[in-house]
């Protein structure tokens, strides 16, 4: 089964931004044949409700992830310093999004 | 313009946009890919959507009991007056994309001069589609650019199906009486303006996209008498089957 060959075109994730001055986040991903394609498909995919303000498409084989078998020295030795994190702030109220 | 002419106006815009909705739909689950499936849905979708509001609006003007939904599917051929290109089928992925390319251009041109317009009604479908137009018109034109100047086989199907729609192009910059009824009103634009909007922006895309422009070939003629080629009957036979064996069938 492995065999079977993709025909769709490269896979592109898609970020999407909701509101103006928020973080882009990851929606999904595309195949597309080249960038145009990508942008169009994810419009069509992703942003026919008004789920958007901005829109990114990435090749999905340019984004670098950490592999499982690194979680543990990648993410597990910071678990014990909460202090590394702001976390002893107040927030004022009227702060949103953080 | 008085209303019934106005709302003979809107029903023939509306009838473009009914029959290639329709067209489009049948493209469900036949696209090449996922993404474009989606993607051809959704433009028909939009053109659904503007022939349901100038059909209503159609039904309106004209005063009678007729609803937009009695216009749509209780109409005979012979009283369609979409442009015949519009009803041409979907013989392959290219005839798809110079059908609608071509009627991208065209229905730009129209919603254009009619967000001008006065009448807030007709100006205020007219914005919300030149919205859905100028991406229409976007996704197209790439497509059309990617099969003619892509592999020799997407490059001649592209131009096969260019050399045999030209001849429904002649329609779109026709005038007959109520053409330039909404001309004098400044409702539509001329069929001089219309003919040079659309040629100069083929022969631009055709150019780029390595596809040759036909010349000189005959154009036919007819649909705004509700003459058509063969197709739109068996196009109506499904569009209208729910209505015809069940006639006031409701949700």
């Amino acid at each position: 089964m492995s065999e079977v060959k993709d025909t769709q075109g490269q896979l592109w994730e898609v970020f999407i931004q909701t509101k103006k001055g928020l973080p882009f986040k990851h929606f999904g991903s595309v195949h597309a044949y080249d960038k145009e394609m990508a942008i169009q498909n994810a419009r069509d995919l992703y942003t026919r409700r008004a789920e958007g303000r901005g829109m990114w498409v990435v090749p999905a084989d340019a984004i670098v992830a950490v592999d499982s078998a690194d979680d543990a020295s990648f993410f597990h030795p910071s678990d014990d310093k909460v202090y590394r994190h702001p976390t002893f702030y107040e927030l004022p109220d009227g702060l949103k999004n953080m | 313009m008085d209303n019934l002419n106005l709302s003979k106006f809107c029903i023939r815009l509306g009838d473009h946009c009914l029959i290639m909705a329709h067209r489009q739909s049948e493209l469900c689950s036949n696209g090449p890919f996922l993404e474009e499936d989606i993607a051809q849905i959704n433009l028909g979708l939009d053109l659904l959507g503007q022939a349901e509001a100038l059909l209503i609006y159609g039904a309106k003007l004209e005063g009678g009991s007729r609803t937009a939904d009695d216009i749509a599917f209780r109409r005979p051929e012979r009283e369609f007056y979409n442009f015949m290109l519009t009803e041409q089928p979907n013989t392959d992925f290219a005839f798809v994309i110079v059908r609608q390319y071509i009627m991208s251009l065209y229905l730009l041109k129209t919603y254009q001069v009619l967000a001008k317009v006065e009448d807030e009604t007709l100006s205020g479908i007219a914005l919300k589609a030149l919205k859905e137009l100028t991406y229409h018109e976007r996704h197209f034109s790439m497509w059309l650019k990617r099969l003619g100047d892509g592999t020799e086989e997407s490059h001649e199907r592209a131009q096969t199906a260019i050399n045999e729609l030209w001849m429904f192009v002649g329609e779109l910059y026709e005038e007959d009486e109520i053409d330039l009824m909404a001309q004098k009103a400044f409702y539509a634009p001329t069929g001089i303006e219309m003919k040079a909007f659309l040629m100069e922006h083929i022969t631009a895309r055709f150019t780029e996209s390595t596809l040759t422009t036909p010349k000189d070939i005959y154009m036919t003629t007819g649909s705004k008498k509700g003459i058509h080629t063969e197709y739109l009957g068996y196009l109506l036979t499904e569009m209208q089957y729910l209505q015809r064996a069940y006639p006031d069938a409701k949700w």
